[in-house]
């Protein structure tokens, strides 16, 4: 089976300044990857290079064993929440709608079959009754929820999750961590940037601890180790240590 | 009335009126794009750059409409390239490059000594609509309403998630550069009607009011429209019945309908944003 993400050697400046340096990995299909790593070690910005929503210095970069171009309809980006204008005149049910958009094409609406399907999705994130609400009215959980239903109504292979958990409450976030398995278990690959360290273990199968470089990659247990976590979090322990905490 | 025997008696008026329920029609629609995209500014700087654009139009002694066009979309491309390849912001780009080609319009309609009137260019004459000008905007109405029938998945998803609709493979800028260009065909549009300086008002105020007065796009864009053909009937009976300039009454009347809706909206107004928190606060203190 080909890998669902193949990076190798990528490097991403912003003005000259490196962001993420020499970046290598692979990722097989029917896994859910996290990306930790401590503020500003590049997270989402090596989220936002693997979908080509910046340029990349140098490296190469392949999905399902090609180019993103030729496999943009097998994958689902979920954004961070404060991306959105929650006034913004839509109802919920028109949110999820959208995630049948690619699949349409120019000039073609969605029809009575993507209506029921994407009532269908908002059904296993436990929204249907909040259908024609506009999206604003929903609390954060429902609102990260409602983008995971439109992430499901793609019909994607490869989903990307960016800080899907901030700043919502915990049975949405059990709820989300179920459906995510759930995919995971039907074959499916899922890669989230994650910052919280607690769950890391319980959540993902695989571990890529990034600090601007790749410090470590590997299964939760290889990777959540003080001496590795160290490597990663020195600079924001020694700061720790300076303000006199031990 | 004086104004409804007015429009069975006189051509002008008809005309007049037909083009301006027209301009308020396909500015309400477009509008609802901008104010949801944040291009406010964007669309009064425009409107104000496609002033050089008539006034070479009218040297060449070709039809307005090709001049402004291209010295709008120009402005715009101009401000786009000034914003992503310094560390200008957008809004101080916006602010460089129309006030440029306003000021490059004012001289070339000067040393040109265009028969042009630039007070009508810049507030409008709708009494004085030709023929010519009427089907001009009928044309740009139904370029501006149709691609808005035919784009509306790609512009509801550009709109509220870019980054999603990159992903998918959109192209997000190629669809920015068109609602561009027809934000330039509006304003010619409006050209007769309100006049450059006025545009911006009919592009905002109508799509701000019914962006007040309900939660979805589809519905926002169907009464925008509604409410910009209804201020542009309203504004044209003040303008010939008192003998006002009919850009002025026409955006006065539009100001006017969103002043009521800020304040009656069923669900965003002033009024009821008041009510429901006094009864929140009665439950509270009843608890």
């Amino acid at each position: 089976m080909t890998h669902a993400l193949a990076v190798e050697n990528i490097t991403v400046s912003y003005h000259g300044r490196s962001a993420i340096e020499a970046i290598d990995l692979t990722l097989e299909q029917g896994n859910i990857l996290g990306i930790i790593g401590p503020n500003g070690a590049g997270k989402s910005t090596l989220l936002k290079a693997i979908l080509n929503l910046i340029s990349i210095d140098s490296g190469s970069i392949k999905i399902f064993g090609g180019s993103l171009k030729e496999n943009r309809n097998r994958i689902a980006y979920v954004p961070q929440r404060n991306q959105y204008d929650w006034d913004f005149p839509i109802h919920v049910m028109d949110a999820v709608l959208i995630g049948t958009y690619p699949s349409l094409g120019i000039f073609k609406r969605p029809k009575k079959s993507d209506k029921a399907w994407a009532l269908e999705c908002l059904e296993k994130v436990g929204l249907a009754q909040y259908a024609n609400r506009q999206i604003g009215e929903l609390s954060g959980g429902q609102q990260q929820r409602v983008f995971l239903a439109r992430a499901l109504a793609q019909k994607a292979d490869l989903f990307f999750l960016d800080e899907p958990f901030v700043g919502i409450d915990m049975a949405s976030e059990g709820m989300i961590v179920k459906l995510l398995k759930d995919l995971r278990d039907e074959g499916k690959t899922v890669v989230v940037v994650h910052h919280d360290l607690s769950k890391a273990k319980e959540y993902f199968d695989e571990l890529l601890l990034l600090n601007k470089q790749l410090v470590q990659f590997g299964r939760p247990a290889e990777v959540l180790r003080p001496e590795v976590m160290r490597k990663a979090y020195e600079s924001e322990l020694a700061f720790l240590f300076e303000a006199g905490v031990n | 009335m004086a104004f409804i025997e007015g429009i069975i008696q006189y051509d002008f008026l008809q005309k007049a009126l037909l083009t301006s329920v027209m301009v308020g029609i396909i500015c309400g629609a477009i509008g609802c794009f901008i104010i949801l995209r944040g291009m406010a500014l964007m669309g009064d700087a425009i409107s104000h750059a496609v002033l050089p654009g008539v006034a070479i139009s009218y040297a060449l002694g070709i039809n307005f409409f090709f001049g402004a066009v291209f010295t709008g979309v120009l402005t715009a491309m101009a401000i786009g390239f000034v914003s992503q390849n310094s560390r200008i912001k957008q809004d101080t780009s916006i602010g460089i490059m129309f006030t440029a080609a306003f000021a490059m319009g004012v001289i070339l309609i000067t040393v040109l000594e265009s028969s042009t009137d630039l007070y009508h260019i810049l507030f409008g004459n709708v009494l004085a609509v030709r023929p010519s000008d009427m089907w001009i905007t009928l044309a740009i109405g139904l370029v501006v309403l149709g691609s808005i029938y035919l784009f509306y998945k790609e512009l509801l998803v550009t709109s509220f998630d870019s980054v999603m609709a990159s992903v998918y493979g959109l192209p997000v800028r190629l669809i920015h550069y068109f609602l561009m260009a027809l934000l330039t065909m509006v304003t010619v549009a409006s050209l007769q009607t309100v006049g450059i300086v006025l545009v911006v008002a009919m592009l905002i105020t109508p799509a701000a009011t019914a962006y007040l007065l309900t939660d979805r796009l589809s519905t926002m864009v169907f009464l925008a429209s509604a409410i910009g053909a209804v201020s542009a009937v309203i504004g044209l009976y003040f303008s010939y019945t008192y003998n006002l300039a009919s850009g002025a009454t026409i955006v006065l009347a539009a100001t006017a309908l969103f002043i009521i809706a800020f304040v009656f909206s069923p669900k965003h107004g002033l009024l009821w944003k008041k009510i429901s928190s006094k009864k929140k606060q009665t439950e509270l203190a009843n608890l």
